[in-house]
This record gives C-alpha cells, structure tokens and sequence, in this order.
C-alpha cells in the first residue's frame, strides 16, 4: 500500500466536522489574547492580522485540495468544503475587525473601500466569496446541478488572486513574505490548469 | 533653552566605563535569554533636567514604547526591533559629522553629549502609519550641536545615516528600503527649538531598539523622520535622498509633516490610535502638525503643503 492510499484509508472514515472546531479555535484564542493584552501594544492590528493571514493560508489550502490528488493521490475532496467555508469565516472575522474595531466610523468605510486600492481589491474578494459560501451545502448544489454549481466556484480563484494582491499592495516597502504567498497562489493556479488541459475533455 | 545651561555631564560620566561595559555586554545575554517580553533592562541612567514640553500629556508606558517598533534594519515586524536590536553595538559609536561645517570630523558619542544640556522633554509621536505614542524623551536640541560644529552660510539642508552593519542588522538582507537608512531636514526645521537629539526615554539610555545612543526627534513630522541610531551628519546645500521618498515618492514626501488633511494614497491620516488602549480603544483625532502648529506653523508660511507633503 502506498502512503498516499494510505492516508486516503485513514481518512475514509474521518468525519469533516472537526476541521469546524479544531480551525475555530485559533479564532477564539487570538480573540482572548488580543483581549487581554497577550497581542502586543497594538492588538486591533494584530488580530486584524492574525484573521487576514489564516484566512489567506486556508483559501490557499482548499486550492490545493485538486493538485494533491491529482499529484499525489491524497484525497482531502470531503474535507474542502469546511476548509472553504472556514476561509470565508476568517475573511469575515477580518472584515469585522476591521469596521468595528479598526475604523469605526461608518462614513469612513465606503471612503476607504472607494479611495483606496487595496481595499477595494480585498472587497471585491469578499464579494466573490459570499456567493460561494452560500452555495456550500448538499441542498443549494442539488437545486443547482453540479455543472452550474461547479462553474460558480471558479470564482475562488480570482478570489484567491485579489487577497494574494491585497496583502501585496498593503505592506511598506517591498516585502518579500506577501510576494511569495502571491507566487504560491499563482504557482498552484498555473499548475491547475494545465492539469485540467491535459486530464479533462473540454 | 539651547546651550542655557551647562553642566558636565558626559555619557561615560553617568556609569563607571567599566561597570557600563559590563552593563551593556550582560544586555545582550539578556536579550538573547528573554523569552516572549521586554525583561526591564538595567540601562544606564541620565540626568536630565525636566521641562515643560508636554506637560499634562499621560506617557505611552516602557514596555509599549520599547516593544512597538518600527526599524527596518531588525525586520518589518512590529515586535523584531525589540528582538533583534540587541546585536548592535553601540560602543564605541562616532559620528562623522560633514560637508558644509566648520569643524568636520569623526566624534565620539562621548564628545558630542559633553557639556550639552539633557533635557527631558515629553512628545507626541505620530507614525505615518496612523498610529501614535507619547514618549518622555532624553536629550539635547540638535541645534547645540550644529552650532558647536559651525554651520556654513551656504548650508540649507541636514543630512542624517543610520548605522549599517548587516552582521549585526538581520532586516538589511532584504531589499525593503535602499540601505543605509537616510533622512533629512531643511536646516529652519533643524535649527527649530523643537528639534532633538535623543539619548534616552524614561530617564536612562536608550534600549537599541528605539535607537541607540543617538536618534532624532522631529515630534510635528511622521516618525520615519526621526532618524535612529545616526552614525553620520552631513551639511549639504541641496535638498538629500531621504530613504521613504527614495522607495515611494508618491507616498512619502520630504516634509512629511503630520497633517490630518492630506490623506497616505492607502490609507486616511484624519485620524490615529493610540497605542495602549487595547483591543476596543477609539480613534483620536490628528492633530495639525502633530499638535506644534504654534512652534513650527511659520515655518511653511505660503507653503502648499499639499503638494509639499
Ligand atoms: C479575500 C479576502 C481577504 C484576504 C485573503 C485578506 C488577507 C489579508 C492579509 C493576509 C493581510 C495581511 C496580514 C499580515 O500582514 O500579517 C491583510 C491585511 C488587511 N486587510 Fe485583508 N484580506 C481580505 C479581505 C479584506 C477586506 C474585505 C478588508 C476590508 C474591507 C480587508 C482589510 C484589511 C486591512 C485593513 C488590513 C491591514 C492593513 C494594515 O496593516 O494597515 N481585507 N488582509
């Protein structure tokens, strides 16, 4: 038995709803720590931070869900949905840090999604995953069909490609952390497909 | 009250050498040791005469203003500086003072802080970066040096380095800035009695993340203006390369002076938290050249400080 098939027979039975609990988790306790000083001088920053990067790290995880397969022969394909929808909760927590903690002036917040750029491009983020994270559930893809459901969740990927560019745009300087994030995203884009070119009939 | 008052104070003074030394050398150890958190160094005291400078103002505490750092050259973090900033040596230190000057030269730390007056001064610090602290500073107004030095009629601008020694700066591998670090001010803004040199915060020397042993303090300009750990002063008739405007013009002008009405392109500067209010602190509004308007206000008089930002 190879390691790959190996997994995959460990797996087969594992349930998906721990990955809920076990990546809520570091959620609640960055929450707790900001809260109680264990953040630093400047917990808003930090916790906004904290969200923004693990929100980017499980959209990178769920993109790598088809590579591993196809690759590796790792089956993680039940497990994709909580690692999205997990994503788009973090993307969430972020987004809220940010109103209520972060800029807390209502005026201030269309000014900032307008005026400036990489706002506005982790918006638009956020507004191509709201769409997929309704859609995750066994009753929207059964009244959807799998084709229609299927085409709507290509979304992620320039979805993925505006947070990689968020972070990008957001930092001083050049910095190199953001960037090779942003050529991991693009390197796994890029690999995906041309491996549907070769593996899939038009 | 430049050059008022004299008193002998000298930086090898205030701790016998040998036991400073020591002091500075057990730091380093300590540093390393340091686990998670700031452990209250032993740093050598300064006797500085208090004055009225922010006088009502509540100071951001030790461990905020020593921990919530910005100094590339120890990495981009908020928390590197206070890790890394323990490898630099800031004994022996000199700094090469230059160009349009009377008396060019290398000078020690120790002559450049004899006989100047030690003041403690109390400034807001405004990061450009729409973030803010109040910091009880050590030091002496930059125009006792200049003028000790001997400034040439011909001298409009104040050129300033930090130290670059990539051994002991783990942030100067990556390209984020050109290194070394360089700042500079128009000579008014240097010659202003505002305008400090800074040895110290909270009484005793300064840790290295905040600069060590010499810094600036321009308290109504963005804090990237206030250059750290300075190793070389230079008198120039021409407008210097400043390192922020060198990597993003757009973005980071030459003055720099904090100012609620021009917005960073990325982000509004209307507004800043102050550090230390925790996860649920408001915003505070900015204020006009930082709060100093009626210090520094007539040094841009009929100035565009849009275009000039
Ligand atoms: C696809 C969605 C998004 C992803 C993946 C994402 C990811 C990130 C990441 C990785 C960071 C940097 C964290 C760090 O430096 O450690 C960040 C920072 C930030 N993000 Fe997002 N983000 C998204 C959407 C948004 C949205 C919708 C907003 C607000 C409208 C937003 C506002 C911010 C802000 C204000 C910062 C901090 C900037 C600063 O340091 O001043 N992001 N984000």
């Amino acid at each position: 038995m190879t390691l790959a098939q190996e997994i995959n027979g460990r797996l087969r039975k594992a349930p998906a709803w721990p990955i809920y609990i076990v990546f809520t988790l570091p959620g609640l306790w960055w929450f707790y720590l900001g809260a109680t000083g264990g953040l630093g001088a400047e917990p808003i920053k930090a916790l906004e931070h904290a969200y923004g990067k693990f929100a980017l790290q499980l959209l990178i995880a769920g993109l790598l869900v088809t590579p591993l397969r196809a690759y590796a022969g790792v089956n993680l394909l039940k497990f994709r949905r909580a690692i999205g929808l997990m994503a788009f909760f973090y993307v969430l927590a972020h987004l809220l840090v940010w109103l209520v903690l972060d800029v807390q002036a209502i005026d201030r917040i269309w000014a900032d999604i307008v005026k400036r750029p990489y706002i506005t491009v982790g918006m638009m983020g956020f507004a191509l995953l709201l769409p997929l994270a309704v859609t995750s559930n066994d009753r929207v893809i059964r009244r959807m069909g799998g084709m229609a459901w299927r085409k709507l969740h290509r979304l992620v990927y320039p979805a993925v490609i505006l947070g990689g560019l968020h972070y990008v745009m957001l930092v001083k300087g050049w910095q190199l952390e953001p960037l090779i994030y942003l050529a991991a995203i693009l390197t796994i884009l890029a690999v995906r497909i041309r491996w549907k070119q070769r593996f899939l009939p038009a | 009250m430049a050059g008022r008052w004299k008193n002998d104070l000298n930086w090898s003074d205030v701790t016998p050498r040998a036991e400073f030394l020591n002091r500075r050398q057990l730091l380093a150890g300590v540093g390393a040791l340091a686990v998670g958190g700031i452990a209250g160094p032993a740093l050598a005291k300064i006797d500085a005469v208090k004055t009225n400078y922010g006088r009502g103002l509540e100071p951001n505490s030790y461990e905020d203003i020593t921990s919530y750092c910005n100094f590339y050259e120890f990495g981009t973090g908020k928390d590197d500086p206070s890790r890394n900033a323990g490898r630099m040596k800031t004994m022996p230190w000199s700094v090469r003072i230059d160009g349009l000057v009377d008396k060019p030269g290398n000078y020690g730390i120790e002559d450049i802080v004899h006989g100047v007056t030690m003041e403690e001064r109390i400034y807001r610090f405004r990061c450009v970066e729409a973030w803010s602290m109040v910091v009880p500073w050590v030091g002496f107004e930059l125009a006792d040096l200049l003028n000790r030095v001997g400034v040439q009629p011909s001298a409009k601008y104040v050129a300033f380095e930090t130290l670059l020694r990539p051994s002991e700066m783990p942030g100067v591998g990556s390209r984020v800035l050109e290194w070394p670090y360089r700042e500079g001010l128009r000579i008014d803004e240097a010659m202003n009695p505002l305008t400090l040199m800074a040895t110290g915060i909270y009484g005793e020397e300064l840790p290295n993340q905040n600069g060590a042993p010499l810094r600036l303090v321009v308290p109504w300009k963005y804090g990237f203006k206030s250059i750290k750990s300075i190793v070389r002063i230079t008198l120039t008739d021409k407008q210097p390369p400043t390192s922020w405007n060198m990597a993003n013009a757009r973005e980071y002008g030459f003055y720099s002076n904090v100012n609620p009405e021009v917005d960073h392109p990325r982000w509004s500067q209307a507004t800043e938290r102050r550090i230390g209010g925790g996860l649920f602190s408001a915003r505070e509004d900015t204020l006009m050249f930082n709060g100093y308007g009626d210090e520094v206000a007539g040094l841009y008089a009929g100035m565009d400080l849009r275009k000039n930002f």
